[in-house]
């Protein structure tokens, strides 16, 4: 049986598939449907600061392969996370990492603070890419000198394992992925949402109460292919693909372009259980081809035809 | 509720044509199904459409422990439903179940009223038989555009005391389910109403309720991505928040809402 086990650094997962933030709550929502230790890791939904109530209803919209959301970074804050979530889901045997969000640098650095005292949290996911907030999010994504300012900041405010998630909405991400790497990240994650849009035609109306939101699932999947193994080119830290991934062949063409590990988002939300079929499937994907390890799938992508 | 949730295969065993837009599949499966309660829901994946990705949440509007089997009512609204509406008896639909809580199934035999229009009778008829079982036989007015959209009124009466309004006149009293007489009838009381339908239809019978002084629980239906209370895009405005329709809901009380009735 061939080895799935990858590292972040340091950081060993018993496989390359983790959950993406935001589709997947603490884990508790979907225990019911499968054990949780499976899972190489997983990304727990947005935290910041102080509570918030996310944006107005309606926050959806199915699009053709995809949905655009408009949730707006909905939650209690980082005191409750720390306090409530933590203590209840410290013990599941599978590496927890919190999406870290904010306005402003200073709640960054606040909430990684934080973060950076819970024993079973080995890492954090730096969101300078949530399309969904007025204030902050993908402001800090899409301007290197912002993205350079609040990486640096919370690098120095948290010492584990610091994953850089990157916005797609950018005309070169590569740059992004260089100046994670240069502030001292350990990996870079991608792609958050791409922003997109919805409208009615018989109401006239934007079927989202922002207009614009996040467009995810298999009709974003070639653009982060590509940006995927755009990054895998430009830095020497592991890249976490992410993206559309529906299946196990989804997520080897992530690995192939260059993910040391992969998450699975929307994905979710149709099949509670899709995450389970991925590590299976990229195993017998595995024996099948004879590879001993996953590791050996990271960006071996045969360019010459 | 604590049932755990499951996804499982279900298999038609009946399909049935209400007029052209609404039909009722009854569904059974190899394993035993779960317990479920009236106002729950179910997650159901539309595997024979390509224009549409996510699950569709359905109303369980009949369950039969004997048969093992639960129904839907089905009105086709888009692509989604246009899709299931295509099965046949025999075909199976993957879903994920029993999700939601549920209406307040009352232990005393007072006075209920079960009020609803469109699709949104669906839950009703669970409720109506469910209550039934209880020795319990509520009011129920159903109403529809016209006589071909009153939905199942044999099977409401089996339950309850049917009242029927159509827009048109064409069945029972003419107007909406709101306006039907029994309603505005001195000294008509009602210790809980349950509603399910329009959000204008349910705010209206909210209305009612509020000026009745009586308890009043309502089913929403929220747009939903996971239907298992992971997405936050299904929310409610409460008066303690933002609450999830999937996990919290559907079914809230009046009060908890901050609706402007």
């Amino acid at each position: 049986m061939a080895d799935l086990s990858v590292h972040i650094k340091d950081l060993l997962l018993k496989n390359p598939v983790l959950t993406a933030s935001g589709t997947f709550g603490y884990g508790e929502e979907y225990a019911d449907f499968m054990p949780l230790e499976a899972l190489g890791g997983m990304v727990v939904k947005g935290t910041t600061g102080l509570h918030r109530e996310g944006n107005d209803y309606p926050r959806m919209a199915e699009t053709p392969s995809g949905m655009l959301n408009a949730v707006g970074l909905q939650n209690n804050g980082v005191d409750y996370f720390c306090n409530t979530i933590y203590p209840r889901i410290k013990t599941v045997d599978t590496h927890i990492f919190v999406n870290v969000s904010g306005s402003t640098i200073e709640e960054y650095i606040e909430v990684a603070e934080k973060i950076n005292t819970l024993e079973k949290i080995p890492g954090i996911e730096l969101n300078i890419s949530c399309p969904n907030v007025k204030e902050g999010g993908m402001a800090f994504g899409t301007s290197c000198t912002s993205a350079e300012a609040v990486i640096k900041a919370v690098r120095k405010a948290y010492n584990k394992l610091l994953i850089v998630k990157l916005s797609p909405n950018v005309t070169d991400i590569a740059e992004f992925a260089r100046i994670a790497e240069a502030q001292g990240a350990e990996a870079v994650s991608l792609v958050n949402t791409f922003l997109g849009m919805a409208i009615d035609a018989e109401s006239q109306q934007a079927l989202l109460s922002t207009i614009t939101g996040g467009l995810s699932g298999p009709a974003i999947k070639p653009i982060a292919l590509r940006m995927v193994w755009q990054c895998y080119k430009a830095v020497n830290i592991p890249v976490i693909g992410m993206g559309g991934i529906m299946n196990a062949v989804d997520a080897i063409e992530f690995l192939l372009a260059g993910s040391a590990a992969v998450q699975i988002g929307t994905a979710n939300f149709i099949d509670p259980r899709v995450t389970l079929k991925v590590i299976q499937g990229i195993e017998e994907y595995l024996d099948r081809k004879n590879i001993p390890s996953v590791k050996e799938l990271t960006g071996s992508l045969k360019e010459n035809r | 509720m604590c049932v755990k949730k499951r996804i499982l295969d279900l298999t038609i065993i009946s399909k049935r044509w209400l007029n052209d837009e609404f039909f009722v599949f009854d569904l059974t499966s190899v394993e035993k199904l779960p317990e479920m309660l009236p106002g729950q829901f179910v997650q159901v994946l539309v595997s024979n459409s390509h224009s549409t990705f996510l699950r569709r949440p359905l109303s369980i509007h009949e369950r039969d422990y004997e048969k093992n089997s639960l129904s839907f009512l089905i009105q086709i609204v888009g692509n989604g439903t246009r899709a299931l509406s295509k099965l046949k008896e025999g075909d199976t639909i993957n879903t994920i179940l029993p999700l939601g809580n549920a209406y307040t199934i009352p232990d005393n035999d007072g006075r209920y009223l079960l009020i609803g229009g469109g699709c949104g009778v669906a839950p009703l008829l669970f409720l109506a038989h469910t209550m039934n079982k209880k020795g319990i036989r509520p009011d129920i007015i159903i109403g529809g555009r016209s006589k071909e959209h009153v939905l199942r009124s044999a099977d409401y009466k089996k339950y309850g005391n049917l009242h029927i309004t159509t827009e048109d006149g064409s069945l029972g009293e003419k107007g909406f389910v709101i306006h039907h007489s029994l309603l505005w009838k001195e000294n008509n009381h009602y210790d809980r109403i349950y509603t399910c339908g329009p959000e204008a239809m349910m705010k209206a019978v909210a209305k009612y309720a509020r000026k009745k002084q009586t308890s009043c629980e309502v089913s929403l239906e929220n747009l939903m991505a996971c239907g298992i209370g992971a997405c936050l895009v299904c929310v409610v405005k409460t008066r303690e928040g933002n609450k999830r329709a999937c996990i919290d809901g559907p079914v809230f009380n009046v009060d908890e809402l901050t609706w402007q009735i």
